[in-house]
């Protein structure tokens, strides 16, 4: 007995099969996950232009609702929706409304009384850009920005494009994911877009407190040995370590973490020779990665930067282009219906 | 009781007859008069009565009995009250509810046991059995005046769904409770185990980064119960299981003489961890739905027996608590008006019989709290008509009770309650 | 109607139509650029014929298109090149068909977010009038009026041809 459509699909997607909201990878299918990378391609290039603009969103307003604060991201929002010459409202709701009692539905009436066509949100708890999305008027375009540890499929989406430009494809592709597996909406999020490119093996590399139950579900294999992990490996993706996760008895110490997990020269010698270094930043240098590593010619650290301006304009204008022709569709049908 | 007029005699023709003693009869007729059944059969069929209800169709039932209901009074009222809830209650076919001592205040007193009472007496449309809190404000710290709390009517005492942190006190509980003969019931959940977590930690919470409750919590809790309830000799009721391996340890502690009861939700027997796939709220449940090996052990133990009672466990909330990012929800569903159409969906699969359904419904709680239903000559009238074909379909305009979060929304379920009389008298007549 | 639309006829007279204005604005070296798809096939032939040494540019237009609040964005979208600064430079923007002017409008709303050209010229193989925007092309292949049920479209790239398809009645 299943009581709804438990897939993300009939929220996320037109009847057309166009994006209108972001808020996962569940259910995006490889030829959407495709178009969204070759629409970034794009955009990187007109991010190499005099003037750095298109048009697209000309009008529109996009509001940054962080209820997780977060500089780097929201920043790279911010200038991506400015790129697409929206005008962009910043909130960080963390200090305000809502720690002063008000419910996340109160502040949601009171921002659509802004008339803002997109909300870019990030929040500490699973799902909430889902509740967002089902709980806004019809129009307004979400794009999650980072829900609590259940996905963040901008910043696994700008990972894909950084491999798809260093690798060409996924195809054959063996890449592991090292460290925080259990906190992390972001590897949740990498696993899945790699799985559905056709990467061919996703290993996972943690130890057994650093895992969630039954990992192996999401699609990828468990290598607690970082030297058996990092055999024959295209893509070596670091994960942030929080300091908090020495309390509650997940790890003994940080150092302990890194003589077992970190990244260092001689445990990616063990990688294939081409084998990229990649992190969702930012970076403890010594406690996942050493610094020879991140400087290292393999990382690929730095251009992730360019990479998720793109990524994030094109989900938008892909996102906000699904709503309007929706939009127009049903003014459409309604007319007809009047005549 | 307030709600109907009492019909001075009634007779009802035709249908199935449950008497909750054995199986189904064919029912010539039944007599009901002055909140009693006077005569069943053809003695009935050729008494003369000032009222009848031709129950053709339908099956006629002992009322059904809810082991775990919240009324949510004494309480603010913005989620329900007595009034309200009791007459969901008597919509779902229930004519004896317990009220969960979760309310606010608690019941951990005489004063609110006897509030309860009051309030049911004058605006309840169903018995109202109360539950009294085993600890003083369900904190698990202090007992609970439990002499007081019996006297003044409460039919056991439990922790609602707060678990006791301390095996010390728990055994003290269980002690104490057993010095007055009194059930205890718990919902077994290891706290330290079940942390933070609101799903099952299993795939879907796994895939959709939700904090997980293991089956663990509740198995180490069911083995620590069933341990100290054998060494203390009390009688335990354990509350809405939620795994296999828990139905296990129960069938193992009944075979080894165990004074030892156990209930199920409904929707622990008709949904799994996928239900919350898109974050549906409403599944937000405690304990969690967990996987479908585990739905189907509990289906299972209904069917042989193992498990005594299904329970609504039914947690009426206003909108806003349901209306938030799933983390941010409250637990419950609304589910006492479904939970008989759910019930006959597992009947038409196949997976349950009708007889063990109406059983887990009747006969099996009242065991724990120390009734006797039974259609039988001199019983008093508490009874159930439904028509298990007929549809209806949830909504604002169709439920009775302040939440509206139900299991199934948007279709039509099988199995609509005619009539439900309470002593006689209607608590809920159809007049659809 | 086959010989009216004679592919290499009309690029004859787009080449000397180009040749003339080129000649009569004194310009010596103009970038070219062609509009994606038809027309980055003809600045491909129009570069060989004029013998421009610099590479020509490939517009894709998709983020300018005045009809993303109707229809969304194109998922087909590649990148735009341009190998040269377009700043001061004298531009020969070429598409194959022109008709409501306002894949124009939105090519050159683009062109200048690269830089400010010293002078636009645009070359177009078909004009099929039904204008909605005051541009025009400075040469035209051929002036075409379609009746409601007659689409043209350029095939190519090898070999390059002109296509008139007659669509359901």
């Amino acid at each position: 007995m299943t009581a709804n459509d438990p897939s993300p699909n009939h929220l996320q997607l037109t009847r057309e099969g166009q994006l209108r909201h972001f808020l996962t990878l569940d259910g995006l299918n490889r030829e959407l996950l495709t178009d969204i990378l070759d629409t970034a391609d794009s955009f990187i290039e007109v991010g190499e232009r005099s003037i750095k603009k298109v048009p697209l969103l000309r009008g529109r307003t996009v509001v940054n609702l962080f209820f997780e604060s977060s500089t780097r991201t929201r920043s790279t929002f911010e200038l991506a929706a400015k790129r697409l010459s929206a005008d962009v409202l910043n909130l960080d709701i963390s200090t305000s409304a809502t720690s002063k009692g008000e419910s996340l539905s109160d502040t949601l009436l009171n921002l659509e009384a802004m008339a803002s066509d997109m909300f870019v949100v990030r929040h500490s708890q699973s799902g909430a850009p889902h509740f967002i999305a089902e709980s806004v008027t019809p129009g307004v375009a979400i794009i999650n920005a980072g829900d609590g540890r259940h996905a963040h499929p901008t910043q696994a989406m700008l990972d894909m494009l950084t491999i798809r430009q260093h690798k060409g494809g996924f195809t054959g592709l063996k890449v592991a994911i090292v460290g925080d597996i259990l906190h992390s909406r972001v590897a949740r999020s990498q696993i899945r877009a790699l799985n559905e490119l056709g990467a061919e093996e996703v290993r996972v590399i943690a130890p057994g407190t650093l895992l969630p139950r039954d990992v192996e579900s999401l699609g990828c294999k468990v290598e607690y040995d970082m030297a058996r992990g990092m055999k024959d490996l295209d893509v070596v993706i670091m994960l942030r370590l929080q300091n908090e996760r020495m309390e509650g008895a997940l790890l003994p110490s940080e150092r302990e973490f890194y003589r077992l997990y970190g990244l260092n020269q001689a445990k990616l010698a063990l990688a294939k020779p081409d084998c990229i270094v990649m992190h969702p930043g930012p970076i403890n240098r010594g406690v996942e990665i050493e610094s020879a590593v991140a400087d290292g010619p393999q990382s690929v650290i730095l251009n992730q930067v360019t990479n998720g301006i793109a990524i994030r304009m094109a989900v938008m204008s892909m996102a906000m282009g699904g709503q309007m022709a929706e939009r127009q569709q049903k003014q459409m049908n309604s007319e007809g219906a009047r005549s | 009781m307030s709600l109907g007029q009492p019909y001075g005699s009634l007779k009802i023709t035709g249908g199935t007859l449950f008497d909750g003693m054995g199986e189904a009869s064919s029912n010539p007729g039944l007599l009901i008069q002055d909140g009693k059944v006077a005569a069943l059969g053809a003695s009935a069929l050729s008494a003369s009565a000032e009222q009848s209800f031709d129950a053709s169709g339908c099956v006629i039932a002992p009322g059904f009995i809810d082991l775990c209901c919240n009324l949510r009074e004494p309480g603010n009222g913005q989620k329900g009250n007595i009034a309200t809830e009791t007459r969901a209650a008597a919509h779902g076919g229930f004519t004896t509810v317990c009220a969960s001592p979760e309310t606010s205040p608690v019941n951990d007193s005489s004063a609110v046991t006897h509030l309860i009472r009051d309030g049911a007496d004058s605006r309840g449309a169903v018995r109202v059995l109360p539950v009294g809190a085993i600890t003083r404000g369900l904190d698990g710290e202090l007992l609970s005046d439990l002499a007081g709390l019996k006297n003044a009517g409460c039919v056991a005492v439990g922790n609602g769904s707060r678990g006791i942190r301390n095996a010390r006190i728990l055994r003290r509980c269980m002690a104490y409770a057993q010095t007055f003969g009194l059930t205890v019931m718990f919902s077994p959940e290891n706290q330290a185990l079940a942390a933070d977590g609101y799903a099952h930690d299993g795939q879907v919470a796994t895939r959709l980064g939700l904090l997980g409750i293991p089956e663990v919590a509740e198995t180490a809790a069911v083995m620590e119960m069933l341990l100290l309830a054998e060494e203390t000799g009390v009688k335990l009721h354990l509350s809405q299981l939620s795994s296999a391996r828990s139905v296990e340890m129960l069938a193992d502690a009944k075979r080894r003489g165990i004074q030892v009861t156990a209930d199920v939700a409904m929707h622990q027997l008709c949904f799994t961890e996928d239900a919350l796939a898109g974050f549906d709220s409403r599944f937000h449940v405690r304990p969690p739905l967990r996987s479908e090996a585990d739905r189907k052990a509990l289906v299972a133990a209904v069917q042989n027996g193992v498990i005594d009672a299904i329970v609504s466990q039914h947690h009426p909330h206003d909108s806003a608590a349901k209306q938030a990012p799933l983390p941010a929800t409250e637990p419950g569903l609304s589910s006492i008006e479904s939970l008989l159409s759910l019930g006959l969906e597992l009947v038409d699969r196949g997976e349950l019989g009708l007889a063990q359904l109406l059983a887990a419904l009747t006969t099996g709680p009242a065991a724990v709290v120390g009734l006797s239903p039974g259609l039988v000559a001199g019983a008093v009238a508490d009874v159930c008509v439904f028509d298990p074909t007929a549809h209806w379909r949830p909504s604002a305009k169709t439920l009775l009770s302040s939440g509206h979060h139900v299991p199934v929304s948007g279709r039509d379920l099988s199995g609509r309650v005619r009539l439900t009389l309470v002593n006689g008298h209607p608590a809920w007549a159809d007049a659809g | 109607m086959t010989a009216l639309l004679d592919i290499n006829q009309l690029l004859d007279g787009l080449e000397a139509g180009l040749r003339r204005i080129l000649e009569q604005r004194g310009v010596d070296t103009p970038a070219l650029i062609g509009i994606r798809t038809g027309g980055v096939w003809l600045a491909d032939v129009m570069s060989k014929r004029l013998g421009l040494a610099e590479p020509y540019g490939e517009l894709d237009i998709s983020f300018y298109r005045d009809d993303f609040s109707r229809i969304g964005l194109n998922p087909k979208v590649t990148p735009s090149s341009l190998p040269f600064d377009t700043e001061g430079r004298d531009i020969i923007l070429i598409d194959d068909v022109i008709m409501s002017g306002r894949t124009i409008r939105a090519a050159m709303n683009e062109i200048f977010d690269y830089g400010r050209p010293a002078s636009i010229i645009l070359a177009t193989l078909i004009d099929l009038g039904a204008r909605e925007l005051p541009i025009q092309p400075d040469v035209t292949g051929r002036v075409l009026t379609l009746d409601a049920h007659q689409r043209v479209k350029l095939r190519g790239p090898e070999p390059l041809h002109i296509e008139l398809q007659e669509t359901g009645q």
